[in-house]
């Protein structure tokens, strides 16, 4: 089965990669030029993209665990692990590339758009996710985890609500804009949409891939060491025959590299 | 209902006492409160026009700070005594233990509050210029807002490595909705522009949705640990 | 900094990003097979 996946690993990065590129061919060329901002404008393509990504990403994450704490799928754990880690690749990519694109535009990096803000928001409620997986001992980190996207996706809702009414308080610069979009423009977004669509769908099975496969390799260490194998040595002298043993073999094992 | 209440409020009361009998608890943490004014104080020149404008902000991070500080040992008693294993096999439900500790987060950060904001009104001699009566559901509200999810991510972050700095990482993310709420409505009533009762209608909000979600899902973060 | 060179950052950034990212998983991926190499070595 895992073969039979490989076999379009290739292909697929290959497409993706092309389609990428294409996008880029179309965003940088093809698009027409902004009247009021220029060429700066294209950055567009880029920083929309992106963000629609994430936020999917994102969904995906929340969906993933709300199955979790509903089934105790641990496929499903991962795959809302994997979620949350190339979302917030993507919800970076958003951050970085909008005060880039609001410096020559606006003359100021940050201008409290909603959008960019309730986008930071999410960025640091998912960072916040990814250090609890990280810092939390094993066997409870799941459920926890799922736990706190729950929280992230009650928030959200606030966070735009709250950033919506300081705004009509302080007027500020909207990013982006609102209103119609030429159909050309259109065009080329929905190109680099399909295009970051797959690179995210790329980038996250294979991240879900290495999740198994490390799982995997753990479950079998462990098993290991609880187990050990046929002939165990005599015990040496302060260690119990098991660890022992599994010493003795780690560190023959180790040499060079 | 009537268990839930009884149960709560006899672990609220046990707790009021233990902490009462040893006072060095609360005492370090009302220095600490007393302390971040003074900081504040030098930091932010009283004196200055733009400080009193952004006074509500800086009341507020100076409550999140002592907030910290008290939501941090929320569960240190428990964890000494290995009470939680018997909340875990006990039939009581878990929500009363949650909200009892919230319960007594609250009126200890309460305390808390009641001791920096004198302080600050003095040193930066502030008035509310809007309808003052309106700052106590702004306070009691942020309060909760804060104390609430805290309790909740004190417990989440009891099997983790870095435990204290683990609760502000899960606490301030998720409340900045709360938090631009409390500020930005002291900020309109003390400057008395504009009407609170947009921010204080969101805080109410925030309040009920998180107080729902931490009692419904305190049963599994508990089982958790 | 014309205004073209913020396009030009915005997309340069956009790929470190992602190149950052994906070379961090092949980098554990090689980890990865490594340590498993070894288990089955040991075998």
């Amino acid at each position: 089965m895992k073969k039979a996946l490989l076999v379009f690993a290739v292909p697929a990065a290959v497409l993706t990669a092309l389609l990428l590129a294409y996008a880029f061919y179309q965003a940088m060329w093809v698009a027409p030029m902004e009247r009021t901002m220029g060429e700066v404008q294209r950055i567009f393509y880029y920083h929309v993209p992106s963000a629609w990504t994430a936020f999917l990403l994102f969904f995906v994450n929340l969906v993933a665990s709300v199955t979790y704490l509903i089934r105790r799928n641990t496929r499903a754990d991962a795959v809302a692990l994997v979620s949350a880690e190339v979302g917030v690749v993507f919800c970076t990519v958003v951050l970085v590339t909008g005060p880039i694109w609001a410096r020559p535009v606006w003359g100021i990096w940050w201008t409290w758009d909603i959008r960019l803000t309730t986008t930071l928001v999410l960025w640091l409620i998912y960072v916040s996710y990814l250090m609890l997986r990280r810092f939390s001992d094993g066997a409870q980190t799941p459920k926890l985890a799922a736990v706190l996207a729950i929280f992230g996706a009650l928030d959200v809702p606030l966070v735009y609500f709250s950033i919506w009414f300081f705004r009509t308080q302080h007027p500020q610069p909207v990013i982006g804009g609102g209103g119609s979009i030429d159909p050309r423009m259109l065009h080329v977004l929905l190109i680099n949409w399909l295009a970051f669509s797959c690179l995210a769908l790329l980038v996250g099975w294979s991240r879900y891939r290495l999740e198994i496969m490390q799982r995997d390799l753990e479950e079998e260490l462990a098993l290991e060491s609880l187990l050990g194998d046929g002939g165990l040595p005599p015990a040496s002298a302060g260690a119990s025959s098991r660890t022992g043993s599994l010493l003795n073999r780690t560190s023959s094992r180790m040499g060079p590299g | 209902m009537s268990a839930l209440k009884s149960i709560t409020g006899a672990t609220l009361a046990k707790d009021i006492r233990l902490e009462w009998r040893s006072r060095d608890a609360i005492n370090s943490m009302l220095f600490f409160s007393l302390l971040v004014v003074v900081i504040f104080s030098f930091s932010f020149d009283p004196n200055a026009e733009e400080s009193r404008e952004i006074a509500a902000g800086l009341i507020w991070v100076a409550f999140l700070f002592a907030a910290v500080v008290a939501l941090n040992q929320t569960w240190a008693r428990e964890l000494r005594n290995q009470v939680l294993d018997a909340y875990r096999v006990s039939p009581a439900p878990a929500s009363s233990l949650f909200l009892a500790k919230a319960l007594g987060n609250f009126s200890l950060v309460s305390l808390l509050e009641a001791v920096m904001a004198p302080l600050f009104m003095i040193f930066y001699n502030l008035r509310a210029l809007g309808p003052a009566w309106q700052l106590i559901p702004v306070a009691v509200l942020g309060t909760w807002a804060l104390v609430v999810n805290g309790t909740f991510f004190a417990a989440m972050s009891l099997r983790t490595r870095s435990r204290e700095i683990m609760l502000p990482l899960l606490l301030f993310p998720i409340s900045i909705p709360a938090v631009q709420s409390m500020v930005e409505a002291t900020r309109v009533l003390l400057a008395g522009d504009g009407s609170a009762r947009f921010w204080l209608v969101l805080l109410l909000t925030y309040d009920v949705v998180f107080t729902t979600a931490c009692l419904a899902l305190f049963e599994t973060v508990l089982q958790a640990e | 900094m014309t205004s073209v060179k913020f396009l030009y950052a915005a997309y340069i950034a956009t790929w470190v990003i992602h190149g950052t990212y994906i070379g961090s998983l092949v980098r554990r991926y090689s980890r990865l097979r490594r340590r498993r190499e070894e288990l089955d070595r040991g075998k």
